[in-house]
């Protein structure tokens, strides 16, 4: 263990903050790239995401319409509901796929910075519930007849502050229910509850944002979102070592 | 012998506080009778949230300093704070049919975000069940059990901010009975209460530290005898 912790630390940089952090930057972008290639040559896990996502908002219209004025104003609420369902099965896939090849212990066991290997873990998911966002923002638009164009800075950034949220959050819980017996039930159950804030901020703000902002409120979330977030990679960052060694 | 002695006091002191605050203490003006859940309600909130807090603590503990203690710790307080947690609830439910006219009042903060609180730690204890290791457990739940209490804040602080919106103030809300304008009568019944409540909440604290220890005994012993019995096979076998 202590041996370990020496090796790990001569690899983190040298005991020089700045080496340590492009080092770590360097770690957390080659399993990020790992992750993308794996998707990209042939696991798909996106693209079944996405239609999982898709088949969502059509029930939503089943549930709540025909009347498209109600479909419409529910849309920021549908949209970000549809996000969180298939986000958590996005990060459950990308820990589920590392530990059913057994590479989760390989990783482990690379003597890096616990905090770099999270930043990369997270970063892919970042990259995967990115696109997850933008394209569903663009189905709702189709599906329940909502103008986003009239306001698409603030629509993406609320997508990525979003994005990067459920991310983080859905990495280290992953990776905390990847082992587990009943992990389907359970990764959502842990991480639900947790994203509330998120997912309310987020709605908040993609209404906001749509309504040209009339009360002046947009700023609000969009702050409320910065902070949940830097707040979910402090906390996921601290943890995931602990997780690795013997969660 | 000592923890007997404390359980016995502290239901003698809940049945004292309950006599006192269902016939001694008069009806508030506005609210009648129903005015009277307040007192538990708002001892077993805020229980709960010191329980919680406990819980958060007790996982920092067992992260830093890998002592099963801290996590027995940990896991009582977040057993007792469900318990306290679902107690508040109901208790706001009760009130809230008389005096909302509904059980579940959607511009309310403090509802909201308990209902949040008991989902979260109701993860906790479920996520605790299904993992047979005791390391493994505590540090799977330690994380869960600091992330829950970080969540508390930013979920208490949206909810507040979403309602803000649709409408300025809740009324009646329960604790407004705390400020200083009201009857000394009110305040004294409520710490009366809180101090009963906080006695039961000690006794309870101590009985499931010392079952999550004795579980903790069971299951090394019996990891102990499975070794046991593997190295005795492997002897016989020669």
């Amino acid at each position: 263990m202590g041996a370990a912790d020496a090796d790990r630390r001569a690899a983190a940089g040298d005991g020089n903050p700045m080496n340590a952090i492009r080092r770590g930057t360097r770690i957390a972008i080659a399993v990020a790239r790992k992750d993308a290639l794996a998707e990209l040559r042939g696991r798909h896990a996106t693209v079944s995401t996405l239609f999982f996502a898709a088949v969502v908002l059509l029930l939503f219209g089943f549930a709540l319409g025909p009347d498209s004025a109600r479909l419409s104003a529910a849309a920021p609420g549908l949209l970000w509901l549809a996000i969180v369902f298939a986000g958590i099965l996005a990060v459950g896939r990308l820990h589920q796929l590392e530990t059913d090849d057994g590479a989760l212990e390989h990783l482990a066991a690379y003597p890096v910075d616990r905090r770099a290997l999270y930043a990369g873990k997270a970063l892919g998911g970042f990259a995967v519930m990115l696109v997850l966002g933008v394209v569903l923002l663009v189905a709702v638009a189709i599906l329940f007849a909502v103008e986003v164009a009239s306001a698409p800075i603030p629509l993406l950034v609320t997508i990525v502050l979003g994005a990067a949220g459920v991310a983080a959050v859905g990495t280290f819980y992953a990776g905390l229910t990847v082992r587990l017996r009943a992990r389907e039930v359970m990764l959502p159950l842990l991480m639900l509850p947790i994203l509330a804030p998120l997912l309310l901020a987020a709605v908040k703000a993609t209404a906001a944002a749509l309504s040209g902002d009339p009360f002046g409120e947009l700023g609000a979330w969009i702050g409320l979102l910065v902070a949940f977030d830097i707040v979910m990679i402090v906390a996921g960052a601290a943890t995931y070592g602990f997780l690795l060694e013997d969660g | 012998m000592k923890t007997r002695i404390l359980g016995w006091v502290a239901l003698v002191a809940v049945a004292a506080a309950s006599y006192v605050a269902l016939f001694v203490v008069p009806p508030d003006v506005n609210q009648g009778d129903a005015q009277r859940i307040m007192y538990p309600h708002v001892a077993s909130a805020w229980l709960a949230y010191l329980s919680f807090g406990v819980t958060a603590l007790a996982s920092i503990g067992w992260l830093w300093k890998r002592d099963l203690r801290f996590d027995a710790v940990a896991v009582s307080a977040a057993e007792v704070g469900v318990l306290f947690t679902a107690f508040a609830i109901w208790g706001g439910m009760m009130w809230g049919q008389p005096v909302w006219g509904v059980m579940w009042q959607w511009e309310d903060p403090r509802l909201t975000t308990t209902a949040l609180l008991l989902a979260l730690y109701v993860g906790y204890l479920l996520l605790r069940r299904l993992t047979d290791d005791p390391e493994r457990r505590a540090t799977r739940a330690a994380i869960v059990g600091i992330v829950a209490a970080i969540d508390i804040p930013i979920v208490h602080f949206s909810v507040e901010w979403w309602r803000g919106l649709h409408q300025t103030a809740t009324i009646g809300s329960p604790d407004r009975v705390l400020n200083p304008a009201a009857p000394m009568a009110f305040v004294g019944t409520l710490l009366g209460m809180l101090a009963a409540f906080t006695l039961a909440w000690v006794y309870l604290m101590i009985r499931r530290y010392q079952l999550a220890r004795a579980e903790t005994a069971r299951e090394e012993s019996a990891r102990l005898e499975h070794l046991v019995a593997a190295r005795r096979v492997e002897v016989a076998r020669g």
